[in-house]
């Protein structure tokens, strides 16, 4: 063993193990500096008590990270894209990594909204944090079936509508791509709910803004930016697609760029509540968001590198306002072109 | 389960691409059972992404350690075999659902890489008072991991090499095989059967294999499966495998003919369970592996 070694060794034999969210990363005096920053948000009428949720299909029903996250401390939990009907999803392989990122095609693989309800919602419930439920279909119908049954049922603070989901055969993208569809199903869902309706954009197309137009016309409350861009990737040894579904969707750090700029123009040009996401893993990825005109932002594909991505967002952010004066989030969104 | 920063007590090179890494991880070492795995980070960077999920080849409770046997196989395991003393490892554990031990004799089967989560399992066997025979399979004498370890534990150790550069020539399931005809012979009757269990890990056509003849034989058997991961917690849906679903003891009705052929299965017969968290030990009679995925 290496000089010096034994006393690391000493150390965290005798060190509790600490669970990393007792970590304090500010000092006494900042700690009520920080308590002074409002980081409270409201998009499309869901309070939130800070901008961090987390992607849709990242972050299971929540159960799954609360051993590394207290469900408690996030902005909302917005939960797997479900269905009127349960959905088996792809085959596998449904995953493969690339540069500074992955691909997925899990297919929408969900229990439907039934058990959704029965098994998963109440569990939410007691959390007492905001619960976004993303949700899909074949047909508009079905997207409105889904949307009244949620509806009824207490306990959902707003519906986020995939209409982007690139891995299914029907639905998904291909109401996302075509502004008219789009609009018919955003239509639809509006028409059979009461609760805050967040249209979720695909960003392969050509004109962002003009799609999140269409669904602001269409009666949509607040949108996601971005679900992930379709890609594929092929295995040398094998020469065939990776994927059994052959193409999915990219996300990760290598899509932030593109997510970025997106919410810069659809901030600019429609006035709906933005939750930004594509690629946030630490509190500055999360900031750009913001600054590009995002009212909040959802952390994703990080939770897997980094069970404790969300929180330690959140902290970063509380960080960066009282270092830097800021007492209320609500000012950054969208100063990189406001100011 | 755990998500920390551990220190690097030990990084040992075996092979030219196999590696032994231990690690320092109290807590995590006290709840770690056999069978399970945990999720380990390859660098500080964002590329490559994703963790690693690495089977548990050493548990320790009494130093504090953990130790993972693991081969180079990308950029990943690459990347983590550059780690040394010293360093930190940011690894999440245990996770997962291990092998339950049962009976009073046990079969424990490993090929290649497979013989990783085997180690913990044979040691908890023996102290438990089971009567272990390990049997090893590589494809040759270099593909051979562990055997002095497994050798240094009482259980009875076979060893088969395909080239037959080391023990019998020919595989883990001729041995098998062997084992279960004396095991019968010594111990006749079906309730005999109870009281063994095959346990193995390895290659899907090793594993295959080992399926049709436990099942054939009516032998309980647990698998450890291998599968794209992403989370490892369970949430995100990558890492599945197909399981039958059983209605009302029904299930001897809807066993698929033949092993790796389930054609007939529609998807009320079948659904995806999490490698990460149902597993990644299945059973044998519930478990549907695709034997016609290449490797």
């Amino acid at each position: 063993m290496r000089p010096g070694l034994n006393n690391l060794v000493e150390y965290t034999k005798a060190a509790r193990f600490e669970k990393a969210g007792d970590k304090e990363r500010l000092g006494a005096q900042s700690i009520s500096e920080a308590e002074r920053v409002n980081l409270a948000v409201t998009i499309g009428g869901i309070r939130m008590a800070n901008p961090v949720t987390t992607g849709s299909g990242t972050f299971g029903f929540g159960p799954e990270y609360a051993p590394y996250v207290d469900l408690k401390r996030l902005g909302a939990i917005t939960v797997k894209g479900t269905t009127l009907e349960p959905r088996l999803g792809n085959p596998v392989p449904r995953i493969v990594e690339t540069p500074a990122g992955m691909l997925n095609a899990i297919g929408l693989q969900n229990p439907g909204v039934e058990a959704f309800v029965q098994d998963h919602l109440p569990y939410l419930r007691e959390i007492g944090t905001p619960v976004i439920v993303n949700i899909a279909g074949n047909t508009v119908e079905e997207y409105a079936a889904v949307a009244g049954r949620l509806s009824e049922v207490g306990g959902v603070a707003g519906l986020e509508v995939n209409i982007s989901c690139p891995n299914v055969k029907q639905g998904g993208i291909q109401f996302g791509t075509d502004p008219v569809m789009a609009a018919e199903v955003i239509g639809a869902v509006r028409a059979s709910t009461q609760l805050p309706v967040i249209a979720k954009l695909s960003p392969n197309v050509t004109d962002i803004v003009a799609m999140a137009e269409g669904v602001a016309q269409a009666g949509a409350d607040a949108l996601s930016l971005i679900n992930t861009l379709l890609g594929m990737a092929i295995d040398v040894q094998t020469r065939k697609p990776v994927l059994a579904n052959i193409m999915g969707g990219l996300s990760g750090p290598a899509i932030k760029p593109v997510a970025v700029r997106m919410v810069w123009q659809v901030a600019q040009a429609v006035d709906l509540p933005i939750i930004g996401m594509g690629g946030i893993a630490t509190p500055e990825d999360a900031l750009e968001f913001i600054l590009a005109g995002a009212t909040g932002v959802a952390v994703g594909t990080a939770n897997f590198v980094n069970p404790r991505a969300t929180v330690e967002v959140i902290e970063g952010i509380t960080t960066y306002c009282v270092k830097n004066g800021i007492k209320d989030i609500n000012h950054l969104i969208g100063w990189a072109w406001k100011r | 389960m755990f998500s920390c920063s551990a220190l690097i007590l030990k990084q040992e090179k075996l092979t030219n691409d196999h590696y032994l890494l231990t690690y320092l991880a109290p807590e995590m070492s006290q709840r770690a059972r056999p069978g399970q795995f945990v999720h380990v980070r390859c660098g500080d960077t964002w590329d490559p992404l994703l963790r690693r999920p690495l089977s548990l080849h050493g548990i320790d409770p009494e130093a504090g350690t953990l130790s993972l046997l693991y081969r180079v196989v990308g950029r990943g395991t690459e990347r983590l075999s550059r780690l040394s003393e010293g360093e930190c490892l940011e690894v999440m554990g245990p996770l997962g659902r291990g092998f339950q031990l049962i009976g009073r004799e046990a079969i424990v089967i490993g090929g290649g890489i497979g013989v990783a989560p085997l180690l913990p399992l044979v040691q908890v066997l023996i102290r438990q008072g089971i009567q272990v025979t390990v049997l090893l399979g590589a494809r040759s004498q270099e593909g051979l991991l562990a055997q002095e370890a497994f050798q240094k534990t009482e259980a009875r150790v076979e060893i088969a090499t395909d080239d037959g550069t080391f023990g019998v020539r020919g595989t883990v399931v001729d041995l098998l095989q062997k084992r279960l005809e004396s095991y019968s012979s010594v111990n006749p009757g079906e309730e005999a059967k109870r009281d063994i269990c095959v346990y193995a890990c390895g290659p899907v056509p090793m594993l295959s294999a080992i399926w049709q003849i436990c099942q054939s034989g009516q032998i309980p058997l647990q698998l450890s499966l291998e599968e794209r991961m992403g989370c490892g917690v369970g949430a995100c849906l990558a890492c599945v495998c197909r399981v039958k679903v059983v209605s009302n003891g029904e299930n001897q009705k809807k066993q698929p003919a033949q092993f790796g052929v389930d054609a007939a299965l529609t998807s009320q017969d079948w659904k995806y369970a999490r490698v990460c968290v149902e597993g990644p030990v299945f059973w044998g009679k519930e478990v549907i592996l695709d034997a016609t995925r290449p490797e």
